[in-house]
């Protein structure tokens, strides 16, 4: 990707008020989480004046979402959480986004053997319940957040894999790479150098997509009691909340994480849509609203009638 | 010819799909530091006399996967009699193992509350299907309107929004309308008839409605744009020279090619729709599977930790296959898979 690529990208992204309302919203979120110890009126896990009075107290001037059922600060413990829920997002996001490209760009480019058993591998995954699959997985291995983050990683990698895959198999055929090829470029050179830079940036598109996946996975682990416990996150709070709050209806409790997880990973999914919609021209549609690109995400397999992109198409029924 | 290839290698997948999942499960549960299995079987809320019958049903003082020393001896055969040819022997006789918490066979825990899930789940689905249908219809067909842009932003957050979370929205919301916690009042039983089951319906409306809204989103898309496919073909053009209404149109022609995809995705949507389900559940105290999971998790159950999952796992395996197996018969054209 050179540096024009980059520019025409971002020009075409502040082009798209979709774009632009996502990224504020994600902005907003990673400044509060770099900010938070400064933001922050108290730390997340003090038990300020704990009297029974105190427990599960409703907002007030001096605790402006109120108090959990600790005494401790709810409006500290959300702006901590966002750190939490952040760090999970990318970096599983990134773990994903490597060994997609890694696999489907090995598998599309050698073809053969190696393809056909990583996209056995990727159905296999898909048919696999994801969720039952993380909780057994860290209520055995034990609570941690590196090893959420791994969980998530490590099985999120499928959909990026197949697209990945897809795109070399139509890259692969075009003129430069057999000329390439015949002035005696090595395979991982032609691979690295001139396949890769072609679809790195749908790789990124699918990237900040699965940071929303990734950040709902992680908030749903940690409601079902799973999360991080040296850690304050968002879905741990709504744990709590939910397992101790909801009888005294304490919705300054309930609420604000859950909106949190909704307001972040809305704008990702802007975000990550908007920069699909343009790097993605053979896309007509929003890619969330392409039934294709919607039954490869679920199911894994890719319909057989026509696709948008012609050229990928004919390649995959080839190499089948 | 190419048709029953097609069948034999998708069973052959559905196959292998299986071992791989009940090795892993095997597996996860002994190679773990602590060994949980043989935690289990020392496990002081167990009685002796459990204790002893699982160390036998489970083989667990032999080797976990091969018998070395038997093996150098010649004993091919007493080579396999290990921990791992116990479980599955175990698990072909319908044996999980039996629960930490509550002393009793997993598998008959397991029976008892797999209905449950499953009417939850059909509940959902269908809910979510007569949804997505009819608003992935009118979003197609008027599309580029306020209709269809209102639609889509439905379909957008609610991609964004955790099932659990929308399920302790509509709990706060509905308190003192609806039930919001357990299957049933207590009290009354299945004896009681028409008001037991009414009881019931109630007590459902909440669970399916939170699985209905996160999981239309998906058949939304589908259609609309399946529908957008099918109303831009010739024929669609032929029917309205015709002078075909549109209403007639789009219900025999649009709805019916259309339709042919909501099949397989209903099936395949199933390995998300189990995980939505152990949040629901888990909200609204409903009595299933999924609740099953969330409460072994939290009394670090192992054995029955281990059932449900291979339980659920099993359950989307079969049912996938099953809808490739479905879908091959409805649509001859796909063979080559």
């Amino acid at each position: 990707m050179t540096m024009q690529q980059l520019r025409e990208i971002g020009r075409a992204f502040i082009r798209r008020p979709a774009g632009i309302v996502g990224l504020i919203m994600l902005l907003v979120v990673v400044l509060v989480a770099i900010a938070a110890p400064w933001l922050a009126p108290y730390h997340p896990k003090d038990k300020i004046d704990v009297s029974p009075g105190d427990l599960l107290t409703p907002p007030d001037s001096e605790h402006l979402l109120g108090r959990d059922d600790a005494g401790r600060d709810v409006l500290s413990q959300l702006i901590y959480g966002a750190r939490v829920s952040l760090t999970v997002g990318f970096v599983a996001s990134f773990m994903s986004m490597v060994i997609g490209t890694t696999i489907g760009l090995v598998a599309g480019y050698r073809g053969g053997r190696i393809d056909s058993l990583s996209m056995r591998l990727v159905d296999f995954l898909l048919v696999i319940p994801d969720l039952p699959l993380m909780l057994v997985i860290i209520s055995m291995w034990g609570r941690g957040l590196w090893k959420i983050i791994l969980v998530i990683g490590l099985l999120g990698w499928t959909v990026t894999a197949r697209l990945v895959r897809s795109q070399v198999l139509s890259i692969k055929e075009r003129c430069y790479i057999l000329r390439a090829r015949v002035i005696g470029a090595s395979h991982y050179r032609i691979a690295a150098r001139h396949i890769l830079p072609q679809v790195i940036p749908l790789v990124i598109a699918e990237a900040v997509l699965a940071v929303s996946g990734a950040i709902i996975a992680e908030s749903s682990l940690s409601f079902l009691g799973l999360g991080d416990p040296t850690l304050v996150s968002w879905g741990m709070m709504l744990n709590f909340a939910f397992e101790r709050a909801i009888s005294r209806r304490a919705w300054w409790f309930l609420l604000p994480p859950g909106f949190a997880i909704v307001w972040v990973s809305v704008g990702l999914i802007l975000i990550g849509s908007t920069l699909e919609e343009i790097v993605n021209p053979s896309l007509k549609t929003h890619h969330l609203f392409d039934s294709r690109r919607m039954m490869a995400r679920i199911a894994g397999r890719v319909p057989k009638e026509p696709a948008p992109d012609h050229t990928a198409l004919v390649e995959t029924e080839r190499a089948e | 010819m190419q048709q029953s290839n097609y069948l034999i290698r998708k069973v052959l997948f559905g196959l292998v799909t299986l071992a791989v999942v009940v090795g892993f499960n095997f597996a996860l549960f002994r190679i773990l530091p602590g060994d949980p299995v043989k935690a289990i079987a020392r496990s002081p809320r167990l009685t002796q006399e459990m204790r002893e019958k699982l160390r036998v049903e489970f083989g667990l003082d032999k080797p976990v996967f091969l018998d070395l020393e038997r093996l150098k001896t010649g004993d091919v055969i007493g080579a396999f009699d290990t921990q791992f040819t116990a479980y599955i022997n175990a698990l072909l006789h319908g044996n999980l193992g039996i629960s930490f918490r509550s002393r009793r066979a997993v598998s008959e825990i397991l029976a008892e509350r797999v209905w449950r899930t499953v009417v939850l789940v059909a509940a959902g689905e269908t809910l979510s299907l007569v949804l997505g249908i009819t608003l992935g219809l009118v979003a197609a067909w008027r599309r580029g309107t306020r209709a269809d842009m209102g639609i889509l932003l439905y379909a957008l957050f609610s991609w964004g929004l955790p099932t659990f979370f929308l399920g302790i929205i509509l709990l706060i919301l509905a308190q003192g309308l609806l039930p919001v916690g357990g299957m049933v009042t207590p009290g009354l039983k299945p004896e009681d008839g028409w008001v037991y089951w009414t009881d019931v319906g109630k007590h459902l409306i909440l669970p399916t409605l939170t699985m209905a809204i996160i999981y239309t989103s998906s058949y939304i898309l589908i259609m609309r744009s399946s529908v957008m496919g099918v109303l831009s073909e010739d024929y669609i053009l032929t029917a309205k020279a015709k002078g075909m209404s549109t209403f007639r149109i789009l219900r025999s022609e649009a709805l019916k090619n259309a339709m042919l995809p909501m099949v397989t995705i209903a099936a395949l949507n199933l390995a998300y729709t189990v995980g939505g389900a152990i949040q629901v559940e888990t909200v609204f105290s409903w009595p299933g599977v999924g609740r099953l999971m969330y409460e072994a998790v939290m009394t670090r159950d192992y054995p029955v930790l281990q059932g449900t999952f291979l339980l659920l796992a099993v359950a989307v395996i079969v049912a996938n296959l099953t809808a490739d197996i479905l879908y091959s018969v409805l649509d001859p054209r796909v063979k080559a898979g």
